[in-house]
């Protein structure tokens, strides 16, 4: 289970958390298209490589917050702050090659 | 002929305390500290279990816990590892997987089925006709293995942990032992989990100067701090070292789950003795040189008479050495490292007779020993993203490479000296402090707005430990011969070669199609045979072929274990005593224990509609706004508008999501200039709550709101029938209470017998007049009383939540989640008038434009319908179809029959065309028959101006 990195209650577990999915933001609802708001709501771009996601700390503090995460790495960062152009290292538990057969089921 | 030997220095048994057990209801004795197995051997017991394809009579083969022939059934348990689970007084062990018995020689039968039951003999047989299914299952039943589920068994006792070790060891031998006693020197908490009763690993059966070495380590284990978990595995890991582990050693717990996220885990889950594979190899008497050493040392177990030995290493040399010190006859050693094998062995079904070697000479022997090399279990590793590779010197698979807090050490790495083993077990342990240090820097820095107390983050620290060496081992799979490679599955080497034969040419498919690995013993006697088979059978090499992935769990886990103590809360209202004493029928209602009712839900209805009733409604969620931006979030989340909302009012409202579908709905009061209380839907409240938050949180952290869920602060009870007014005004002095001073939809905050601070609401959810009181949850059941007390004389009665579906269906008022779903938009419900579009923005408010817009199409309908036969109440879900078609145009979403109408009534969605008053609709009930139901004018049955709610 992934250690996800509460801004406010520090390395929580994933269960404790909500996933709220990928961060992208709400289209203004009295210009936006069919096609624009479609792709708000349902279309994930489930990249592999960094990530910026929304979670919600609802066994915890009850705040949502920002990350970004590195999903074949699973790998958290900081998102930059408006203006700044690094990301800052939350977690570093990069592991090799993992990501793939960690799902449990069948043997 | 197998006995118990003179008392070995080694042996666990404690020949003090002879245990009385029975097998297959016959009477024996063992002694304390004997496996099931070892006590049933040394009464000379030999056939264990019957395979599960071809019903071959199996002996032990491992004498342990992956021992795939010894499988019995313990009272009510089955599937009990009998090589493993330790002899307790009066045991009732009998043999599962057994037909026709385990006596019964089935030789001539064998052929038969042989015949047919080849690889995806199952896939390709029973795939057709499927009408012939019940039957085949019939017969194959009898053929399964397992043993018997007594659904009476008592429930055991099971439980969780939450952990939060520094380091966790998987293994318990030397190397493991050793990690972790030098992580615990280092500081760190140490959880070290062995699958055995015993530590040590493979000193348990070597010599005295082996065991002496296991005994010291685990008193300077103990010395230092290492919590030890025995008759425990870890079965799984995951994530960020998320650890399972599965504790059997708990006192008063039958299995224990321990979730423990490691910041190291070190695994040292040493070898696993891999059979050989020829033809006889799984007759009765064939067995590894580990289980013949374990069989004498620990258990003082002669094994057989003449034996022969296939030995290519030190183990199987120590176990001639060991047979022959227990007065066994070696007939001979067959030294692999020399060149020589054996070819097959023969015999009676039930007991080996005779082995013949590659030379073509044939031995008389009732035991057959065989050392052929090792299996790496490196499940853990593999879970840990690692990909073993093949060294075709050393025989055996290899871990690569690892992440920076995962360590392998042992016999897992290499091989070596005890002495070698043990110094690569503290260096192990060692690193493994070294990077939980920091981890545990890192964890702690992570929450950004602390002070890092600890100075700048250690660097990971790099791996120099001595390696192990790696022992040249003879590549040792098959004989010229086919014999079984799953001992569990009954899969042969023969039906791995027709597999590749048939095209599956990935080991992954092989697996799949045969079953082979897919048994009790999960690939840890097979796989590495399963490879070489394969490997063999297409002309590549072992590394060319590749294994399969080991997955979760490491050892099987209980379901108990699993499923482990409830966690989920059970909510009740401060009223649950008296709703108990008072007769209540309970019912769930998402984590609620509520009032379904209290004897007769149909009398509860025509009592509120003639006298007055009150019903405890404590779980609606109930959030508490303030602040001066509420009537903007108000306006974000409701479709309808509230910047006008007066205080002393109270308004109806629908949520929706972004998708424009129905999310919730209630009214919220204004209590004051910026004080609000919103209700929400019992089952939405803490969804809601969630939605309020987020949109305060991340799309308006600007405005100035706060909200405090108050749902169980508050009990609420309302108050609904023509004699409510009366009832209330009973209780109530500094509130007005009369038609005139407090209308339909409003609020007043007063005192309520004698307790202050109550809101009360005027609402009508069941159609009378009825009001609706929140009361301070600590005096919630002083009011209850009081009511009931005061309400006598008024024909007063408690009613549940049966009677409020009733009447609320009798209104027509839909209940989201019941008559809408997760594609209703908001216009289906008929609520069109409370869609605002001209508000600048709300939840959902696009898509609402969209849908509405009039090139759209146009949208299913909610609507009221009647049976044609009142007295026909057709089950909530049935299909509303296209007269005599089979076309869906609809469904009934709730049915009841009417105490105040004496008829049927339904809410239902249907297609635009069958929406309109007085169409005739046919409704397919649950017995496939066909009514037909009128769809009528009004949602509300029952009083459709509404002159009873708002008098
Ligand atoms: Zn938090």
């Amino acid at each position: 289970m992934l250690l996800v990195p509460c801004p406010h209650c520090g390395p929580r577990n994933s269960a404790d958390m909500s996933y709220r999915g990928e961060a992208s933001s709400r289209p203004d609802p009295a210009s936006t298209t069919p096609a624009q708001w479609r792709d708000y709501l349902y279309m994930e771009h489930n990249p592999a490589g960094w990530l910026r996601e929304n979670w919600y700390c609802s066994s915890g503090c009850r705040r949502f917050f920002t990350v970004e995460r590195h999903t074949v790495t699973s790998e958290f960062r900081e998102p930059p702050l408006p203006g700044s152009k690094t990301a800052l290292p939350l977690s570093k538990t990069a592991e090799a090659g993992a990501g793939t057969d960690q799902q449990g089921g069948e043997k | 002929m197998i006995r118990r030997l003179e008392p070995q220095s080694g042996e666990v048994i404690d020949r003090e305390s002879p245990l009385k057990f029975t097998w297959n209801s016959k009477k024996y004795v063992g002694y304390a500290g004997d496996t099931i197995v070892s006590a049933l051997l040394a009464n000379n017991r030999q056939v264990f279990s019957r395979s599960m394809k071809y019903h071959r009579p199996r002996g032990v083969l491992t004498a342990d816990y992956w021992d795939p022939n010894t499988t019995v059934q313990v009272g009510t348990e089955p599937n009990v590892r009998g090589a493993h689970r330790l002899l307790e007084a009066d045991m009732k062990v009998s043999a599962q997987n057994a037909w026709p018995s385990l006596d019964f020689d089935i030789k001539a039968a064998n052929g038969l089925f042989g015949r047919f039951l080849t690889a995806g003999f199952y896939y390709k047989t029973f795939i057709k006709p499927q009408r012939l299914w019940p039957l085949y299952e019939k017969v194959l039943a009898r053929f399964a293995p397992g043993g018997v589920v007594d659904l009476n068994t008592p429930h055991g006792y099971h439980d969780k942990r939450y952990a939060h070790p520094d380091v966790v060891v998987a293994g318990g031998g030397p190397a493991g032992l050793a990690a972790a006693i030098s992580a615990a020197k280092a500081g760190m908490s140490v959880m070290l989990v062995e699958q055995n009763h015993r530590l040590g690993g493979h000193l348990r059966w070597g010599t005295d100067q082996d065991r002496e070495t296991a005994d010291d380590l685990e008193e300077s284990a103990r010395d230092a701090g290492v919590e030890i978990l025995t008759d425990s595995a870890v079965t799984g890991r995951y994530d960020d070292n998320w650890i399972a582990i599965s504790q059997r050693d708990h006192p008063g717990v039958v299995e224990r789950l321990i979730k423990a996220r490691a910041k190291t885990l070190v695994v040292a889950a040493g070898l696993v003795e891999r059979p050989y594979v020829f033809s006889g190899n799984d007759l009765p008497g064939v067995m590894l040189s580990g289980a013949v050493r374990r069989l004498i040392n620990m258990y003082a177990v002669r094994p057989g008479n003449r034996a022969v030995v296939l030995t290519a290493n030190a183990e199987g040399d120590a176990a001639v050495a060991d047979l022959e010190r227990a007065g066994v006859e070696v007939a001979r050693v067959v030294d692999a490292r020399a060149g020589e094998t054996i070819s097959k062995a023969a015999g009676s079904s039930k007991q080996l007779g005779s082995v013949t070697l590659a030379d073509g000479s044939t031995v008389k022997a009732d035991l057959l020993v065989t050392a052929a090399g090792w299996t790496a279990p490196t499940s853990l590793l593999n879970m840990s993203g690692d990909r073993p590779s093949y060294d075709p010197a050393a025989a055996r698979f290899f871990p690569t490479a690892l992440p920076d807090n995962v360590i392998a050490t042992g016999g897992l790495v290499g091989d070596g000296s005890l002495d070698e083993l043990i110094a690569h077990g503290i260096s192990s342990g060692e690193l493994a402090a070294q990077r939980a240090a920091a981890v545990k820097h890192r964890l702690r820095s992570t929450v950004t707005r602390a002070q890092n107390p600890q100075g700048p983050e250690p660097p990971v620290q790099p791996d120099r430990r001595i390696g192990l060496s790696r022992a040249p081992h003879p590549e040792l799979y098959r004989s010229d011969t086919h014999g079984m490679v799953d001992f569990s599955e009954d899969v042969s080497s023969k039906d791995l070669v027709s597999a590749a034969a048939e095209g599956f040419d990935s080991v992954e498919l092989v697996k799949r199609f045969t079953t082979a690995t897919m048994g009790p013993s999960q690939g840890k006697l097979e796989t590495v045979n399963t490879v070489a088979v394969l490997a063999e059978a297409r002309g590549e090499t072992i590394e060319e072929v590749g294994t399969t992935v080991w997955r979760p769990p490491y050892a099987p886990i209980s379901l108990g274990a699993l499923a482990g103590r409830v966690f989920e809360p059970v909510r009740v209202s401060s009223l649950h005593e008296w709703h108990t004493a008072h007769n209540m029928t309970p019912i769930l209602a998402g984590q609620w224990i509520r009032p379904e009712h209290y004897g007769d839900p149909g009398a509860e209805v025509t009592n509120v509609r003639t006298n007055v009733g009150i019903i405890d409604v404590t779980p609606l969620g109930k959030l508490d706004l303030r602040g001066p931006d509420v009537p903007k979030l108000l306006n974000l989340l409701y479709t309808n508008k509230w910047s006008k909302l007066p205080v002393g009012r109270v308004r109806y409202g629908m949520m929706c999501a972004e998708d424009g579908v129905v999310l919730d709905d209630g009214v919220t009061g204004r209590l004051g200039e910026d004080h609000y209380l919103m209700t929400t839907t019992s089952s939405g409240a803490g969804q809601i709550w969630q939605w309020v938050e987020m949109w305060l949180q991340t799309e308006h952290p600007d405005w100035q709101v706060h909200v405090t869920p108050v749902t169980t602060g508050l009990t609420s009870i309302n108050i609904a029938g023509p004699k409510s007014r009366e009832l209330l005004m009973r209780l109530v002095d500094d509130v007005d209470l009369s038609a005139e001073a407090f209308e339909y939809m409003n609020v007043r905050t007063g005192t309520i017998a004698g307790v202050p601070d109550c809101f009360m609401w005027r609402i009508g959810f069941t159609g009378e007049l009825s009001f609706e009181v929140h009361v301070p949850a600590g005096f919630g059941l002083h009011v209850w009383e009081q009511l009931i007390e005061k309400g006598a004389d008024l024909g007063i009665g408690p009613f549940g939540l049966e009677a409020q579906r009733i009447m609320r269906l009798e209104k027509g008022h839909f209940i989201v989640g019941q008559d809408t779903d997760g594609l209703t938009k908001a216009p289906t419900t008929g609520l069109r008038a409370l869609i605002k579009l001209d508000k600048d923005d709300f939840a959902g408010k696009p898509e609402l434009e969209w849908a509405l817009a009039p090139e759209a199409p146009e949208l299913p309908v909610l609507v009221a319908i009647t049976p044609t036969d009142p007295r026909l109440v057709p089950d909530e879900a049935c299909q509303i179809l296209r007269e005599g078609t089979t076309e869906i145009v609809g469904r009934i979403t709730s049915s009841r029959f009417s105490p105040s109408l004496q008829r049927s009534i339904c809410l239902g969605q249907v297609t635009p065309e069958f929406a309109a008053a007085g169409t005739t609709l046919t409704v397919r009930l649950c017995d496939g028959s066909d009514a037909t139901a009128k769809v009528m004018e009004h949602h509300a049955h029952f009083d459709p101006e509404g002159v009873r709610l708002r008098g």
